[in-house]
């Protein structure tokens, strides 16, 4: 009798122990924990703002020495020691704007054909060939834009273009100059082939995740696969849809070794898209190695602030639209 | 507009797996004053006495859900301005089948229907009927509410503009025309431009049926409309079948029996994919001709 109540007894001081032991235990790795993942995240704001400390720093002869004319000019002169932004500004906007043009409609219908459309046995190739597409490394892209893609462009399309485009007024600006396959354009139409798979992906994401019976709703009232699309898969998905527009304009206008390869790396601005041209990641990809002199090298960390300034808003103006948009359209239930 | 008062006992027969599909069509007989006019094309006539106001007859339909067979040769009418619903409990193919009479199972690429489904006279399942039109003549309420994301006007317009060209004060009138159908006008006519998907559950269920009956479609289908709703709102959407039964051939399905009891005219009790019994819906409750539906409606299974 006192054995069993004594081994009841113990069973329940071990059990209170035991209790005692883990909460205690577990208080202990909750707050490491807490206090690990908050290192972890510090770590990032720490190097964000590290990365902007040291590039201003190492701007700040150039840019106290050129002093807003930094940004209007387009001097780039080695020789005379002479530094201006604008010819790498405007290759990379406008680079990632024909990128943009081209690869948000493409990217579109990929993702629209493989969640709408395609049969049940193309999806999965389609949808895989799209992220092998994204994890090829861009300097094959260049590769292959430089070896394969300028001199197919220059002798098949460009003489074409140039001929029956060129006569035109105002457009035909665009497509001067001689046939030399790099330039502006391929720049812009070998990102757009590298964004793509990134937007694509996050579109084919969002729309997947629309709810079957919204979908169903819409198809019950006798609409087509366009006006479910346009009327009720895009309205709700708006928001990843730009999200996903915004990562690749993020990768086009940083995008470096690929853009470098073709775009011909002239100091000159044109208006014509056939002409090359810069970015400011391929000025610093191609000079900063024999750049001498303190001055030469601090314009090309100018340039580079002024990339990450330019990316910087792009995501700002980017996530200021989508706050916009959830407040016209009120909070989805 | 109770059943009793309009149905006499010859006027309904149950149909009995095996022999449905035999033509011992059910519940044909002429019903009094069609209030609706320009919709003349009947059906085919199978026996003398067909002035047929049958919508929609179901003749031998089987379904597969890749190699599952969820429906076993269903063959049953549905009369034209009544309220018919389906019970039986899950899984018995209710659903499948009321998703047969607009196609929408055809999203999916590996469910297929077989047999026929004749409206007015055309089988639907004739892979040579216009999707997107036969759609718009059956419109479709679903077990949640699926407000679209837009304003209360467009979730009304959305399904008028497919087919039809009003000027904004046309639109508007038909908006307020639906939405007072639907019992929600007074709750949202000073809101118009907020998006649906503010509303209250039950308001955003009414607000799918103003938008299926918008489009002035002739068939509604019902899938478990209420199921999602508290008693409040379910009542008012109960209220409102009732109401839309003088326009509108209504086929409900319903988990809930004592649903069925209240709103529909006809009842049919399917289970394990095969319809067991169809008739009169007072008829079913008080006097089901078959075991298994007197099993069901006493809660013995489901």
């Amino acid at each position: 009798m006192l054995g069993v109540f004594g081994s009841h007894v113990d069973r329940e001081t071990r059990e209170i122990a035991l209790r005692v032991g883990r909460t205690s235990r577990s208080r202990i790795g909750d707050a490491l924990f807490v206090h690990v993942t908050r290192v972890f995240a510090l770590l990032v704001l720490l190097a964000v703002v590290g990365i902007l400390v040291s590039l201003t720093i190492g701007a700040w002869p150039a840019l106290h020495k050129f002093g807003f004319g930094f940004l209007v000019s387009s001097q780039w002169n080695p020789v005379t020691k002479t530094f201006g932004a604008l010819v790498p500004i405007f290759g990379t906007l406008i680079t990632s704007f024909i990128a943009m043009l081209i690869a948000i409609p493409v990217s579109f219908g990929i993702a629209l054909f493989i969640t709408e459309l395609a049969p049940v046995w193309l999806k999965r190739p389609v949808g895989t060939a799209i992220e092998l597409l994204a994890a090829i490394p861009s300097i094959i892209y260049g590769m292959w834009g430089l070896f394969v893609f300028a001199p197919l462009f220059s002798a098949h399309v460009q003489p074409w273009v140039t001929e029956h485009l060129g006569g035109w007024p105002i457009v035909g600006a665009l497509f001067q100059g001689p046939p030399m396959g790099i330039g502006i354009f391929t720049a812009g139409l070998i990102l757009a082939i590298m964004v793509i798979p990134f937007i694509a992906s996050v579109m084919r994401d969002v729309f997947e995740v629309v709810p079957p019976l919204l979908r169903e709703s819409a198809y019950g009232l006798g609409a087509t696969t366009w006006e479910v699309v346009r009327g009720v898969v895009l309205p709700y998905t708006k928001i990843g849809v730009i999200g996903g527009i915004m990562l690749g304009l993020g990768r086009a206008l940083g995008e470096t070794m690929a853009v470098t390869f073709v775009i011909g790396n002239a100091h000159r601005i044109s208006p014509s898209l056939f002409m090359p041209g810069a970015t400011i990641s391929s000025i610093l990809a191609n000079e900063f190695t024999e750049a001498d002199g303190r001055i030469y090298t601090s314009s090309l960390l100018a340039v580079g602030l002024i990339l990450f300034l330019i990316t910087f808003i792009v995501l700002a103006l980017a996530k200021l639209l989508l706050l916009r948009l959830t407040a016209q359209e009120g909070r989805r239930a | 507009m109770e059943p009793e008062t309009l149905l006499s006992a010859d006027r309904v027969a149950s149909v009995e797996p095996g022999t449905a599909s035999a033509g011992a069509a059910p519940v044909r007989a002429p019903r009094p004053v069609p209030e609706r006019s320009g919709n003349d094309t009947l059906g085919p006539q199978t026996g003398p006495d067909a002035r047929s106001d049958v919508k929609i007859r179901v003749r031998g339909l089987n379904f597969h859900y890749g190699k599952f067979q969820a429906l076993h040769d269903i063959s049953l009418e549905i009369r034209e301005r009544y309220v018919t619903a389906f019970i039986g409990p899950s899984g018995c193919g209710k659903t499948t089948l009321l998703r047969a009479f607009n196609r929408i199972y055809e999203l999916y690429p590996d469910q297929r229907a077989s047999g026929e489904v004749i409206l007015d006279g055309e089988n639907i399942l004739d892979p040579r009927q216009d999707l997107n039109l036969l759609r718009a003549r059956i419109g479709m309420v679903f077990q949640k509410p699926t407000p679209f994301p837009m304003s209360i006007y467009d979730n009304i317009a959305f399904g008028v503009r497919l087919y039809e060209r009003l000027s904004r004060t046309r639109m508007g009138e038909r908006v307020e025309w639906a939405l007072r159908k639907a019992a929600l006008w007074g709750e949202v006519k000073d809101k118009l431009k907020q998006t649906g998907t503010q509303l209250s559950g039950g308001q955003q269920q009414r607000l799918c049926i103003a938008r299926a009956i918008a489009v002035k479609p002739e068939v509604l289908l019902l899938d478990e409309p209420a199921s999602a709703l508290d008693p409040i709102s379910t009542a008012h959407i109960e209220e409102l079948l009732d109401e839309l039964k003088k326009d509108y051939t209504i086929v409900i399905v319903t988990h809930n029996m004592q649903q069925a009891a209240r709103v529909s005219d006809y009842t049919a009790f399917m289970y394990l994919g095969k319809l067991i019994e169809f008739s009169a819906t007072d008829r079913i409750f008080t006097n089901p001709q078959r075991k298994e539906t007197e099993d069901y409606i006493s809660g013995r299974y489901g």
